[in-house]
């Protein structure tokens, strides 16, 4: 079942000048296609201002393409109709927590969404109770959120959108604002939901050692989809993902320049115990 | 043109239910010239504590010394003091008001109070420095990309002449790209002008690239104070209060803990290419 699918999705906006007429266009997504099966985890890397964002936008119908089709969970975003459908489908989680929590109290932010979709009183509670649950944050039901660290309120903005029970959660740079052990308790958090509920996961990130555990990553460069592959595919290209101004992680950079030095150890490493494994063998 | 905190205490919200001990007993001292690096997790005192440098909140007990004077005592001019001590904030961009990008960052030296000349031969210089396009000079702040607009932003406190920079989390939200760029500024800026450089990062790979000293924060306290080589060793109690080393230097742990004989004090990619290649060598 696809999750996602867009084809030739084109996104173009007016650029206005002080008086606020019209001087031209800008194209910000120019005839992208992704497809995402339901339960995989996908990454989408770019450099800011790469479209990655104006993507993501386009999975909830907060945008609508200008050309070209998105489908999600096989709904096209351009039929207002079933704008609730989308978005009860596909679930977004933002940069900066603060701005995406609103509640006084932990249960009652992260029971505002279903509250608003109209579910049920006792069946919110139960939603409520569920996600917070599923990010490791039941016992702060009832604490104040602005009291909480970085990661624990994005787990807090996780959870809400948990609450909406979407099949598919989108998030664009969660970790952004996260010390390193904030950014951790979100991934694994989100590797979880994967695991126990088949959760479809896109992750926007600039963090690249993020997405290594992706089933798919997918590159944004000027609008478009420049490289498509798995994790080792994608990092093993350092040369050419340094061009879209990214990197690779630190483990597979430093395997990276052992190579170049002349050691044998195989092209795109990601992870910390492989290396170690390589050089074992070589020693 | 040194800093120094004399066991600072300083204290949110005294009396009321949410009272909370920012900075607990800090002292240290920064001297003119040094590149340091401050980490701590989400809310360990980092924030507060280079608020104190340039005077922007007063300690509840202890001093501040800038060039050795108190800055505390009646009279001193604080003015003068937040000229020197340059504070960039976190998401500097969303402070770009101006029309165009030389005016915004004319702001600081046309507020000390300079001549309109050279409020503008400064802001040129300060352009020139973060390495911002002048094409772009006249153009609104707000069309500029996210790397541009930090620089531009940067610029507006470097138009200033401060002799001690300090930049909070000067990287976040920027891609692998923007964040070398930015980075590398700031290390040619340190290089070329001896300016003192205090860097607060979440990344401990970029700190660990670039910092001669780190100051580690915790609850408050100051926890620990070194070479990055020093500090790194200590990854463990790092990783207890949120924090960790570079992934390079878990490789290195690794790769003893499987017999091989490396050093382990090592914190960057080059450092532990060429620590490998000596031992598989040997």
């Amino acid at each position: 079942m696809e999750m996602i699918r867009a084809r030739e999705l084109v996104y173009e906006y007016e650029q206005r000048d002080d008086e606020g007429n019209v001087v031209g266009m800008n194209r910000a997504l120019d005839e992208v296609g992704l497809d995402v099966r339901q339960g995989q985890f996908v990454a989408i890397l770019g450099h800011n201002g790469s479209g990655k964002s104006t993507l993501a936008k386009h999975m909830n119908a907060i945008l609508v393409p200008s050309g070209g089709t998105m489908w999600v969970n096989g709904r096209d975003t351009r039929d207002s109709g079933e704008l609730v459908n989308v978005r009860r489908s596909a679930g977004m989680v933002f940069q900066n927590p603060d701005n995406q929590i609103i509640g006084t109290v932990v249960e009652e932010d992260v029971g505002f969404g279903p509250e608003n979709l109209g579910v049920p009183t006792g069946e919110i509670w139960r939603r409520v109770e569920d996600g917070l649950r599923a990010v490791g944050m039941i016992e702060y039901r009832a604490h104040s959120p602005n009291k909480l660290s970085g990661g624990q309120k994005q787990r807090v903005a996780i959870a809400g959108v948990l609450a909406m029970e979407p099949e598919c959660i989108v998030l664009d740079e969660p970790t952004a604002m996260l010390d390193p052990v904030g950014r951790k308790e979100v991934l694994r958090t989100v590797q979880e939901l994967r695991k126990r509920k088949n959760v479809t996961v896109i992750l926007i990130t600039h963090y690249m050692e993020e997405a290594i555990d992706a089933d798919a990553i997918y590159v944004m460069e000027g609008g478009r989809v420049v490289m498509q592959g798995t994790p080792r595919e994608i990092f093993g290209r350092v040369d050419e993902l340094k061009r879209y101004r990214l990197d690779v992680p630190q483990v597979t950079m430093l395997a990276e320049e052992l190579r170049r030095r002349g050691l044998d150890v195989p092209c795109g490493i990601l992870r910390r115990e492989e290396l170690v494994e390589a050089i074992c063998r070589l020693s | 043109m040194s800093i120094k905190l004399e066991h600072v205490n300083y204290v949110y919200g005294a009396g009321t239910a949410y009272e909370k001990q920012a900075l607990r007993d800090v002292s240290l001292e920064i001297p003119q010239g040094q590149f340091v690096g401050i980490i701590g997790h989400t809310g360990s005192g980092k924030s507060t504590l280079i608020q104190h440098l340039n005077g922007l909140v007063k300690a509840d007990s202890g001093a501040v010394y800038f060039n050795r004077e108190n800055i505390y005592v009646d009279g001193y001019d604080m003015k003068g003091l937040r000229g020197q001590v340059g504070l960039v904030f976190q998401y500097p961009e969303y402070q770009l008001f101006e029309e165009d990008v030389l005016s915004d960052v004319c702001f600081g030296p046309k507020n000390q109070g300079l001549p309109k000349e050279e409020c503008e031969k400064r802001a040129r210089e300060a352009l020139e420095l973060v390495g911002f396009p002048e094409k772009y000079y006249h153009q609104s702040p707000f069309e500029l990309s996210g790397g541009q607009k930090r620089r531009a932003a940067i610029a507006g406190v470097l138009a200033m002449k401060p002799k001690v920079l300090v930049l909070d989390e000067p990287t976040a939200g920027l891609d692998p790209a923007g964040r070398d760029d930015i980075l590398d500024q700031v290390k040619y800026l340190h290089d070329q002008t001896g300016m003192t450089v205090v860097l607060v990062s979440h990344s401990m790979e970029d700190v660990a690239r670039y910092v001669q000293r780190i100051i580690v924060m915790n609850k408050g306290e100051k926890m620990l104070d070194g070479t990055p080589k020093e500090v790194f060793a200590h990854y463990k109690e790092l990783e207890a209060v949120g924090l960790a080393a570079p992934q390079v230097t878990y490789v290195m742990h690794d790769l003893k803990a499987r017999g091989i004989r490396v050093e382990t004090m090592v914190t960057t990619v080059e450092e532990a290419a060429a620590e490998i290649l000596r031992v598989l060598k040997a």
